[in-house]
């Protein structure tokens, strides 16, 4: 008998008999909020990373701001492409969350591949308000599973000294995300 | 599961005997888990609905134990589909054999690795070695462990046992290019291993991880992690090797809304973890095998009790919260599960024909603060007493204890018993003699009442 045959077979024999069960999901699938903005803005900074809310047509300039002297890699246009020598990658993304200040990229257009937002020790992340969510189960909904996505909530970060959260270890130690309203 | 882990010959309470005498470990221990226990209160706090979402959870896994064989080839499905291979192992030889070939067939004979219980269960690392292929930990703490020749003591930090100062004599001592000046401050530590690492990583073409969920509807695999040596790891190699345990499955996409909420706040006490990888079979031109690994887990499913043992996503909040594993440490466990969680699973998963493993489901006070804790409602404490129960039990206890139920059956015999305890209460000493002495080492023999309270109840019943 082939492994995966004698485990079915092994499963089967173990929950025969057994009663199935209700899944109650009696928890909150969206969430009331007023500002979603402001309540995103401030989770993502409790994670020490740095926000700016600017409208729309200031968001250009902000970023040649942020990127002056650096090499930076622009998934889709000009820029440096050597992972290991860039100084940082400017993305967008597909939802944030404003519960839990994260973003999410599907590495669509804009979001460059898995390890252009990783290797670079920069990241500056352009997040449209309409793609804020207020919670988990709402941004579940809205992403597609076929794509590898990559969820990120602020700099890299570990708690293995201590179980204290340190910021900067392997991924971008700056994380730097631009609202625009 | 080998149980030749940590090569512990005792049992656990002589192991926590001496580890309770390392004053420099209960320190360590201690201000860990009470960090980690004031953050996880605070971040299950801020959500309202978390006993709902607790309750879903438990649900979620039952349902999908239930159900396993069939989800479990609705995943081999989707994952083949998204063009991966799935591979599946009935313990853990024939999973170390599996991936040795894997790593073999690629030419390679370096890999590096994601923390993963299910790897170290298996003990793939050593398997890997004696055919000639080095394994390179990444977490933070997986690589203090491995650098310090030491044994991981905790799910979540393997490395809890050592303090920030202990970590930099170890980096100094074992990581070529270190600093000479280094400090002891945790972001110069964690600088130093991202130096280490980074090489590494950039030159690697063989990745091996587990996963925390398997979603049987899409095929997606899900790692959450903190330092991105995880997002490493699955992006940059060219071949990826995930080799997660059966129980890891969830039925579908919509299940990740719940634990993409249970796991992080209850593991690392935060709203959420810095990075979350998700792919669906082979991406970005990758190569992808995933390997389901029984190892034991069926044997578990077949006990009615304690088969929610299977519900565990390893958050080690259970761990966290214990007073006992607060002072005993995770060696003393002498498994790769410590605390609570591994006092019920470990004896299910290898048996208890080991003195070690016999004993660990005393490693408690049923004191219940796990239960409460875990996100998935495991009741430990029930898993425990019904453990106690299977456990070998010497001759000398069955037969006291066959005689004590034989008293205790007849109110007759009972009353008989007591009268006769009363005449004789004068001649019982402080200290029990012989074998009964294990006894009275550590605790006071009762006193025994003049009269007993059914003999006092009749007397003045009758007044």
């Amino acid at each position: 008998m082939s492994a995966r045959d004698e485990i079915l077979a092994r499963i089967g024999k173990a929950v025969a008999g057994a009663e199935d069960v209700e899944i109650p999901r009696h928890y909150r699938t969206t969430q009331q909020a007023d500002d979603l903005v402001g309540l995103f803005a401030e989770r993502v900074d409790d994670y020490r990373a740095i926000v700016h809310v600017l409208p729309a047509a200031e968001v250009p300039a902000k970023i040649d701001e942020l990127v002056a002297g650096r090499r930076m890699i622009r998934p889709d246009g000009d820029g440096w492409d050597d992972l290991n020598t860039a100084d940082g990658v400017v993305t967008t993304c597909a939802v944030a969350i404003a519960e839990t200040g994260t973003i999410v990229l599907d590495h669509g257009p804009g979001q460059g591949t898995r390890a252009q937002t990783l290797v670079p020790d920069y990241h500056v992340c352009v997040v449209r308000a309409d793609q804020i969510v207020s919670c988990v189960p709402e941004a579940v909904a809205r992403l597609a599973p076929a794509r590898p996505l990559t969820w990120i909530s602020g700099p890299s970060a570990t708690s293995d000294i201590e179980l204290n959260r340190v910021e900067g270890v392997h991924g971008p130690r700056t994380l730097e995300v631009i609202i625009s309203t | 599961m080998s149980s030749t882990f940590l090569g512990m010959p005792g049992d656990f309470p002589k192991n926590a005997e001496k580890a309770v005498q390392n004053s420099q470990l209960r320190y360590n221990l201690r201000k860990a888990t009470h960090t980690i226990r004031g953050k996880r209160a605070s971040v299950v706090g801020e959500l309202p609905d978390w006993q709902e979402l607790r309750a879903a959870g438990k649900a979620i896994k039952d349902h999908t134990l239930r159900n396993l064989d069939r989800y479990l080839v609705q995943l081999e499905e989707s994952v083949t589909r998204a063009g991966g291979t799935v591979h599946w192992a009935r313990d853990a030889a024939e999973a170390n054999r599996i991936v040795a070939g894997l790593v073999k067939a690629t030419g390679e004979t370096e890999v590096v690795k994601v923390k993963s219980m299910a790897t170290q269960e298996i003990e793939l690392n050593q398997a890997l070695a004696a055919e000639g292929i080095t394994a390179y930990e990444t977490d933070l703490a997986e690589l203090i462990v491995q650098l310090g020749d030491d044994f991981p003591s905790h799910i979540l930090v393997p490395a809890i046992h050592r303090n920030r100062s202990e970590i930099r004599e170890i980096f100094l001592d074992k990581m070529p290019k270190v600093p000479d000046n280094l400090t002891d401050d945790p972001p110069a530590l964690a600088e130093a291993a991202r130096l280490h690492l980074r090489e590494r990583f950039l030159k690697s073409k063989v990745a091996i991880s587990g996963a925390n969920f398997m979603v049987a509807e899409t095929g997606t695999l899900v790692v959450l992690e903190s330092e991105g040596n995880g997002r490493m790891c699955l992006t940059l190699p060219r071949t990826l090797i995930s080799v997660v345990g059966i129980e890891k499955l969830l039925p579908t996409w919509r299940d990740l809304e719940v634990f993409l909420q249970l796991l992080p706040r209850s593991s690392t006490g935060e709203r959420m973890n810095p990075y979350t990888s998700m792919w669906t079979g082979a991406v970005e031109g990758q190569e992808f095998h995933l390997v389901l690994l029984d190892n034991g887990r069926t044997d578990v499913l077949a006990d009615e009790v304690g088969r929610q043992a299977l519900r565990c996503i390893r958050c080690s909040a259970c761990l966290n919260v214990c007073p006992v594993y607060e002072r005993a440490g995770g060696h003393a466990y002498g498994s790769v599960y410590p605390g609570p969680i591994g006092a019920i699973l470990t004896p299910q998963l290898r048996g208890m024909g080991s003195e070690l493993d016999a004993s660990l489901p005393y490693a408690s006070s049923l004191c219940g603060a796990c239960y409460e804790a875990c996100p998935v409602a495991i009741d430990i404490p029930e898993v425990l007493v019904d453990l106690r129960a299977k456990a070998p039990h010497s001759a000398a206890e069955r037969a006291g204890m066959k005689v004590a139920g034989w008293i205790l059956n007849d109110h007759e015999r009972l009353a008989r018993a007591q009268r006769a305890a009363t005449k004789l209460r004068k001649l019982v000493p402080k200290r029990l003699p012989g074998p009964l002495s294990a006894w009275t080492d550590t605790r006071d023999v009762p006193e025994i009442p003049e009269e007993s309270f059914r003999d006092w109840w009749e007397r003045n019943e009758r007044a």
